[in-house]
């Protein structure tokens, strides 16, 4: 397949449409189409994209001088991906929005709004996102004015208590409002139901209450400082947030990393998949109330994790992945130990995994349930095996086949059914491709060095990360400044495009049903919040 | 069900101990001891995210996995603060989330116990203080052990757990 071969004809409807584009590049952002476009133009452009099918990705802004932003936008087709650029001047920070044309856009562009103080003039919902009381109205973190600690001392804000949540009003319709404190050992966010009788009929999300203030702390870290904090964006997603950290920095600086090390990611992230499908299988058993497969997949999540421990020295596998390539090597011992551990979970699942997928009383309560169709899911953008599960048939690994998977066989199922089975089918088949793709890396594991040292880029270099992690699509931006230091990280969470998911396919559901629907989507709080 | 049957007959009981957690047999009686004598029998915990990166809610989970099965020593998680003897804090408190801690907190009846699990509960760790995190968990309510880590191990965890029963007793 030639790469961008639609690019051309991509910029031809820009011209019909009166999109002026003023400069296009191949280079600066490697690997992604970099295009300049006017920001009276941003709306127009999205419509132009819309209409030739193309996916929205991301939207994050930059502060590149005292008066001026680049505000970047990033689009998919065919496993491509496009980056539209536009300067914003800070004194009229107004520009159209890309939302009526891409609701993936809403929240993000919110979060710009609220980090930035730039105005999407017409976007639908102007209500606040990512602020809730940690800092003033008309105040903005990720402006360079803006002190990163802030400034209110140690004094303790209110709750965000004024939220204007939407309505929804009828003879017995009545609301649920659940958290941020929730019963499970999970994270914080809200969730607000309205219901009548156990059918809910409305879910409205409220998240930003784990809001650490991630891309602000990043400036001015080097770039182990930064792959350190992108390993922790979202713990359970520490590998893949890191290794995009650390693609977007190398390709930033120009460094190549060496084979061994990129064999390596890949084993690492693959087994962070595995191991987050293994305690999501079991945990969305448990909620259904099949114990046998909770504490079978925990037991099997337990080993493979103390195996991460043994071989990589985190049971988590954090602060493996570093710039220039991994931190550790693995010997012939390690690697028979990580090989027995895959033989072993192999033939584990051989027997499990027939028991999940054809016990009749998880069928009952799963089949059906939480249905996403192929339509929303289309609209909303929707990545990760909660798309896959929806007739999504997109993964980095196979589609945009970046290093080691380019040389790999990779398989991807999809199914259309959207609903809590099919997202936990999809789940159990990625375990055994994850199995089949590990063995191949480790089968060509090429010889020699596991890192190169690190040379810091000028000050401007820039660099997008992309790739598949276990939720989905995880992308990276990295800006250096001056001295080796990072002006501007902007890592995006899958979780961003997975969460206006739960919304919709709750609808209908009952009640006492929400926290399998939730389980099945496992949309991260820390990964989106930042 | 046959297949379950078997699988169960199988796999037999995996509880600890086995042979890479030698301690934690001995670790686990000695806290289920202090349960009983302090606690008469049982000690619930509420846990509560602050700000965390997900990283310590899921060892925190491990620990009712079938190898640790924590509530064997009769330490169990429950649902809502007015259950607990303690409340066990992950994360660095994010402002947005300081209102909701303190709240927490005052729901839970006294006498109780504060567990800050996590080098981020402990001082910030990694987030630090900022104008969106306050830092460790210290400042906003007051704790009365911590659980370094990032995250801590649940073997850790129940060091720690331990260490608090035995304290002041
Ligand atoms: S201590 Fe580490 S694992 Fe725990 S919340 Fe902080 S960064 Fe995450």
């Amino acid at each position: 397949m030639i790469r961008f071969e639609w690019l051309s004809e991509l910029l031809a409807r820009c011209e019909d449409e009166h999109v002026l584009v003023r400069h296009g590049s191949a280079t600066q952002l490697a690997l992604v189409h970099l295009l300049d476009i006017d920001h009276e133009d941003w709306g127009s452009f999205a419509a132009v994209a819309h209409a030739y099918g193309c996916r929205w990705s991301a939207v994050w802004a930059d502060q590149v001088d005292s008066g001026l932003f680049n505000l970047n936008a990033c689009f998919e087709y065919r496993g491509d991906y496009l980056v539209v650029r536009a300067g914003v001047d800070l004194r009229q920070p107004v520009l159209p929005s890309q939302t009526p044309w891409f609701p993936a856009a809403n929240r993000p562009e919110r979060h710009v709004q609220d980090m930035f103080g730039i105005v999407f003039s017409d976007h639908p919902d102007a209500r606040r996102w990512t602020r809730h009381q940690a800092w003033s109205e008309g105040h903005y973190p990720l402006r360079r004015d803006f002190p990163a600690e802030g400034d209110r001392g140690g004094e303790i804000c209110a709750p965000d208590a004024d939220y204007p949540f939407f309505q929804v009003q009828g003879t017995g319709v009545y609301e649920i409002p659940v958290g941020p404190v929730h019963a499970g050992i999970i994270e914080p966010g809200h969730f607000r139901f309205q219901a009548l009788g156990e059918t809910v009929l409305n879910l409205e999300e409220r998240l930003g209450y784990v809001h650490k203030g991630i891309e602000k702390i990043a400036e001015g870290r080097d770039a182990a400082g930064l792959a350190r904090l992108a390993g922790r964006v979202c713990g359970d997603s520490s590998v893949a947030h890191a290794w995009a950290a650390c693609m977007a920095m190398e390709r930033a600086a120009r460094c190549s990393v060496p084979p061994r090390a990129l064999h390596l990611r890949a084993v690492l992230v693959e087994r962070e998949r595995i191991a987050n499908h293994l305690g999501d299988i079991g945990a969305v058993c448990n909620d259904v109330g099949f114990a046998f497969a909770h504490y079978q997949f925990g037991r099997l999540r337990e080993t493979w994790q103390r195996v991460n421990g043994q071989v990589f020295g985190h049971r988590l596998l954090m602060d493996c992945v570093i710039p220039g390539g991994v931190s550790r090597d693995l010997d012939a011992a390690q690697l028979d130990a990580l090989k027995a551990s895959h033989a072993e979970l192999g033939g584990e699942l051989e027997e499990l995994s027939p028991i999940v997928d054809y016990h009749p009383s998880l069928e009952d309560r799963l089949l059906g349930t939480g249905v996403l169709t192929p339509e929303t899911a289309a609209l909303l953008g929707t990545v990760g095996y909660v798309g896959k599960a929806s007739g999504r048939d997109y993964d980095l690994r196979r589609d945009h086949a970046y290093a080691p998977y380019h040389r790999l066989q990779v398989e991807s199922p999809v199914f259309r059914e959207g609903d809590v089975a099919a997202r936990l089918r999809v789940r159990t088949h990625e375990i055994g491709h994850s199995l089949a793709l590990i063995q191949q890396l480790l089968d060509t594991l090429p010889e020699g060095e596991t890192a190169l040292p690190w040379q810091p880029p000028a000050s401007g270099a820039e660099g997008l990360g992309l790739l598949e992690g276990w939720r989905g699509e995880v992308l990276c931006y990295v800006r250096f400044g001056d001295a080796g230091k990072v002006a501007r990280f902007f890592p995006r969470d899958p979780s961003w495009l997975i969460w206006p998911a739960l919304e919709q396919l709750i609808h209908g559901n009952i009640v006492p049903d929400f926290p399998v629907c939730n389980k099945s989507v496992n949309a991260s709080y820390s990964g989106h919040d930042l | 069900m046959l297949r379950i049957l078997n699988k169960i007959r199988k796999i037999g009981i995996v509880t600890e101990p086995v042979a890479a957690e030698p301690s934690l047999e001995a670790l686990g009686i000695e806290v289920k001891r202090r349960v009983g004598r302090r606690m008469r029998g049982s000690f619930a915990i509420r846990a509560v995210d602050a700000g965390s990166c997900n990283g310590c809610e899921l060892e925190v989970h491990a620990l009712n996995n079938p190898f640790y099965d924590v509530e064997r020593f009769g330490v169990h998680f429950v649902a809502s603060p007015r259950h607990a003897d303690a409340l066990l804090v992950t994360g660095p408190v994010s402002r947005h989330m300081a209102a909701a801690l303190q709240r927490t907190y005052a729901a839970t009846p006294a006498p109780k116990w504060v567990i800050a699990v996590g080098d981020c509960a402990v001082g910030g760790g990694e987030f630090g203080c900022s104008y969106a995190s306050l830092g460790g968990v210290d400042k906003v309510v007051p704790v009365d052990i911590v659980i370094p880590g990032c995250p801590p191990t649940p073997t850790a965890l129940l060091r720690g757990l331990l260490e608090l029963l035995k304290a002041d007793s």
